[in-house]
């Protein structure tokens, strides 16, 4: 009657591969900043496909704090970008090697 | 007979303090009490000799332990002494010379900055000498043994900032280790087949010949190191580097005759081996002419005296290896008189001449050395062993020993004689007689010690005399050089030294024989015959000239190329052996296996540093690859 | 589900399923377009609407789900605040730069993040498939099925059962504030008083807007 979690659960895993492998690649520390919070969203998805699936209602109570803290990490983030780069514009994350061996 | 500890205590007592104390004792108050401890060393010796003079002849062996030093297993060794005839004698020698070099040292060694150093080693000497032969048992004689050896490379080595001298200090202790490597296998043998190093079991149970042979060898081989016979002779000569004292004492009188004690005692286990007793004799005589040969042509003054010793040394051990241990020892003591006369006149030579001892720059100095020149001749009188002093009796009792043993020993020992006779001339004249050859600017400068340290120059451009302290022991040794064969003269029962140690040679150990008094007067008119004959012969060809090629073959100068022969085939490959092993075992690969473990692992570190990268992207990378490898883990134990 | 409870005869059924189906698909579509559009595309902005799309995309998955008050929240938060920021913090830094796609520092990283995603898909997908994970304890939480709305639900057990994580969480938010300030903050200065740098700009006619002459970190 509903589509079989499975489904969902494959949905989720390409986002997160997906998600995982943005990070990698791309240089832009806002983007690669979207493509955790990607992650995050597959992560959700698969809580409440979870929560169907056991008739729990604990999964979606996590995707509730998974949102708080993405949330608030999101702030915590982006004040350090701000605050990294406030005076070159085009930096990006390849910027930062001081801590090259 | 508790003065027995004394005898050992004395010289102790006088070496540590000198070792801890001397730099603060100034001389002359250290050789002063060096010389009082030798001394008191020498009157206990005598005390214990007069009471051993009061027991009877066979009741003449007392053993006096002073601790237990090895109580291991089976094996039981004691620092213990022995007071039997053949050790008390020594003693008696030893003291008595060591107390008389030690005064003759407070004025020789006048001036030297390290003068405390040199009389504790003098001390610390005759403290060793004394065990070597008062010693109960093999171990705590070769404590001695070592003892000795040790005393000697300091005091050849006691100007060690003249590389000769440290060069010959380290040959000496080198070649006697050789030779102590013999000992050490005795002792190994002994305990092997004993179970005991003690002589009172060793020397008094029959032997098989093969392993007497074996046993005597390997104790015959310490005795050619520590006496310088065939083939360890090589470093008495160099160690004429010594001050003159030291070689009085050490290489003359003393030390190299420990290796005569050790044959002396260990006669009982000669006596099962006769291949031993030819060796023994061979070796001797033909030690005492291949010395003789090279002192013929020698300049220095001590190198002459140092062959000659070596020589003698050899006459004693062929009258061992030819059964007569009595006259062997009878040899060696009157030995001791006239070497150390002989030595400590040269030394008295050197001493007026400012250090100068070579030959060929002396001369005439009998007008003015008017106490040395006639010590000198008297010590040379006895050697050459012309009747009536010292050196023709004992010498005499050799030779006829060695007629008994073989004929061919005595014609060896004859010319040994006749050359004996030729080189001691050549010196006499050289240094005494003939034109002034030295100059008086060296005179002048005459000072104590071979280094010229502290020079007294007189002003009056001659040589001088001695002082007292030095003439003196001159004066001693003279009277027993004249003398001293009346210990034991072939005839009016005054054979006191073979009726005394007539209990530690009993027939057991050294078969009795008698030469007939006929070919004993034969024998004796044959030796007094070569004698003047090589006296006369240096005589004429040393009265006027200085210089004589043709009797000075470069060969004989250097000893018939024996050190040059043993540097080329042993120490020369040794040396390069040893620096194979220093340069490119050790340095390169040893080394260069721990250096290559620390740059091995700076190496890694190198390369691992090349993970910090410093970019973020990367480090996440190698998140997700942990991410990944644990995904990886889990999905397989699921899937099991 | 709506359209379960609108449609309850077998044809109903069917209908119900083909629409939950046709939800997942188009929400599924939304998805996979937004994320590879975030990975994709060069100009940051782009990145992040892309980013709205997905978020929206994961909405309706949720509404598929029956979770509408985390799809309600979903957008709320998530595309209208999170990706609002993001939108703020790329307009401050300067948005008309573009990021240089096609080259690559370190060779091997691109490939080998391709990899890796694929290999982590795969084992997500090969974890999910196997059965004996769930522990079968009961919930502690509530059911999620039965009578009451969803956000009731969620609710009681939030503030029963999760209390503590709630409070915390309060707190979390509390502090991320606090650190945003702080470390927005510029150092070392009072009111009227230049910072060093920027003397030194002055001083030697430079102006700070001038990013381009900005000195090493």
């Amino acid at each position: 009657m509903t589509v079989p979690s499975a489904w969902y659960l494959i949905l989720a895993a390409v986002l997160f591969g997906l998600g995982a492998t943005g990070l990698l690649i791309r240089r832009n520390v806002l983007v690669m900043f979207m493509c955790i919070e990607l992650m995050l969203n597959a992560v959700n998805l698969t809580f409440v496909t979870f929560a169907r699936d056991l008739n729990d209602i604990g999964g979606q109570v996590n995707v509730f704090f998974v949102l708080v803290v993405a949330a608030a990490e999101v702030v915590v983030g982006l004040a350090i970008i701000v605050a990294m780069f406030r005076r070159r514009a085009a930096a990006t994350a390849d910027d930062i090697h001081i801590l090259k061996g | 007979m508790n003065a027995a500890y004394l005898i050992v205590a004395l010289p102790l007592i006088g070496a540590l303090v000198l070792l801890f104390a001397g730099r603060r004792i100034t001389e002359p108050a250290s050789g002063w009490l060096a010389t009082v401890m030798a001394a008191g060393s020498f009157v206990c010796t005598v005390i214990v000799w007069a009471s051993l003079l009061g027991r009877s002849s066979n009741d003449r062996a007392v053993q006096k332990n002073i601790f237990t030093w090895i109580p291991v297993g089976s094996l039981h060794v004691s620092a213990a002494l022995q007071l039997d005839p053949l050790s008390v004698l020594w003693c008696l020698f030893v003291t008595g010379v060591g107390t008389l070099i030690t005064l003759y040292s407070i004025g020789y060694m006048h001036g030297d900055p390290s003068y405390s150093r040199f009389f504790f080693y003098l001390n610390a000497f005759i403290f060793s000498m004394i065990v070597l032969v008062l010693a109960n048992n093999f171990l705590f004689s070769f404590f001695g043994w070592e003892g000795v050896g040790f005393c000697s490379y300091g005091l050849v080595g006691f100007w060690f900032s003249r590389e000769s001298a440290a060069v010959a200090a380290k040959k000496a202790f080198v070649t006697n280790r050789i030779g102590d490597f013999g000992f050490m296998i005795a002792l190994f043998l002994m305990f092997q087949h004993f179970g005991s190093v003690n002589y009172s079991v060793v020397l008094h149970s029959p032997l098989p010949a093969a392993f007497a042979t074996g046993l005597a060898l390997m104790l015959f081989l310490g005795a050619v190191g520590k006496s310088a016979q065939i083939p360890l002779y090589m470093w008495l000569p160099d160690a004429m580097e010594g001050p003159t004292p030291v070689s009085a004492l050490i290489h003359a009188a003393t030390m190299v005759t420990a290796g005569v004690y050790l044959v002396a005692r260990s006669a009982p286990i000669i006596h099962f081996s006769s291949s031993a007793q030819w060796v023994i004799a061979i070796i001797g005589v033909g030690t005492a002419l291949f010395a003789a040969t090279i002192a013929c042509n020698q300049n220095d003054i001590k190198r002459v005296l140092a062959y000659s010793t070596v020589s003698q040394l050899g006459y004693m051990f062929l009258a061992e290896g030819s059964g007569d241990y009595d006259a062997g020892i009878f040899h060696t003591v009157m030995h001791a008189f006239f070497k150390a006369l002989l030595f400590l006149s040269a030394g008295a030579v050197i001493h007026a001449l400012g250090d100068e001892q070579d030959m060929k720059r002396m001369g005439n100095l009998r007008r003015y050395l008017r106490i040395t020149f006639p010590a000198f001749m008297i010590g040379w009188y006895a050697i050459i062993a012309l009747p009536p002093f010292d050196g023709f009796w004992s010498k005499d009792e050799v030779l006829a020993a060695a007629w008994h043993k073989s004929p061919a020993l005595w014609a060896v020992g004859v010319v040994t004689a006749f050359l004996t006779a030729y080189y001691m001339t050549r010196q006499v004249i050289l240094v005494f007689y003939g034109e002034a050859r030295w100059s008086s600017h060296a005179a002048d400068h005459g000072a104590a010690g071979d280094l010229g340290v502290g020079g007294h120059g007189h002003g009056s451009g001659e040589p001088h005399e001695a002082p007292r302290t030095m003439t003196v022991p001159l004066l001693i040794l003279s009277v027993a050089s004249m003398v001293g064969w009346l210990l034991n003269a072939p005839f009016g029962g005054l054979d006191f030294i073979s009726k005394w140690l007539a209990p530690v040679f009993p027939p057991s150990v050294a078969t009795p024989f008698t030469v007939p008094t006929g070919t004993k007067w034969a024998i004796g008119t044959v030796a007094v015959l070569c004698a003047l004959g090589g006296a006369l012969a240096a005589f004429a060809a040393w009265r006027e000239a200085v210089d004589r090629p043709r009797l000075e073959p470069a060969v004989l100068a250097h000893g018939w190329y024996i050190d040059e022969g043993v540097a080329a085939t042993v120490s020369g490959p040794l040396a390069r052996t040893a620096a194979a092993f220093s340069f490119v075992v050790e340095l390169r690969w040893v080394d260069g296996l721990v250096r290559a473990t620390s740059s091995a692992v700076a190496a890694s570190g190198r390369q691992l540093r090349r993970v910090q990268t410093g970019y973020l992207r990367n480090y996440a990378l190698g998140f997700s690859v942990g991410a990944v490898a644990i995904l990886f883990y889990l999905s397989l134990r699921a899937g099991s | 589900m709506l359209a379960t409870a609108l449609l309850a005869d077998s044809s109903g059924q069917a209908l119900a399923h083909a629409s939950a189906w046709a939800v997942y698909v188009v929400g599924a579509a939304m998805i996979i377009t937004g994320a590879l559009g975030v990975i994709l595309l060069r100009n940051p902005v782009h990145c992040a609407l892309m980013l709205v799309i997905t978020l929206f995309g994961i909405a309706l998955e949720f509404i598929d789900q029956s979770a509408d008050f985390l799809a309600a929240v979903q957008i709320i938060v998530y595309a209208g605040a999170v990706v609002i920021l993001f939108l703020f913090v790329i307009m401050f830094l300067g948005v008309d730069r573009k990021e240089a796609i096609r080259s690559e520092p370190t060779r091997f990283q691109r490939p080998l993040a391709v990899v890796l995603g694929v290999v982590v898909l795969v084992e997500i997908l090969a974890l999910s498939r196997v059965d004996h994970w769930a522990t079968g304890a009961p919930s502690q939480a509530g059911a999620l099925d039965g009578p009451g709305q969803n956000v009731q639900k969620l609710g009681q057990s939030l503030y029963t059962g999760y209390l503590l994580p709630f409070e915390m969480t309060a707190a979390l938010l509390v502090i991320a504030v606090v650190a945003a300030v702080v470390l927005s903050r510029r150092h070392n200065q009072s009111a009227g008083e230049m910072r060093e740098e920027d003397q030194e700009e002055v001083l030697s006619g430079t102006a700070a807007s001038q990013s381009d002459h900005g000195e090493s970190q």
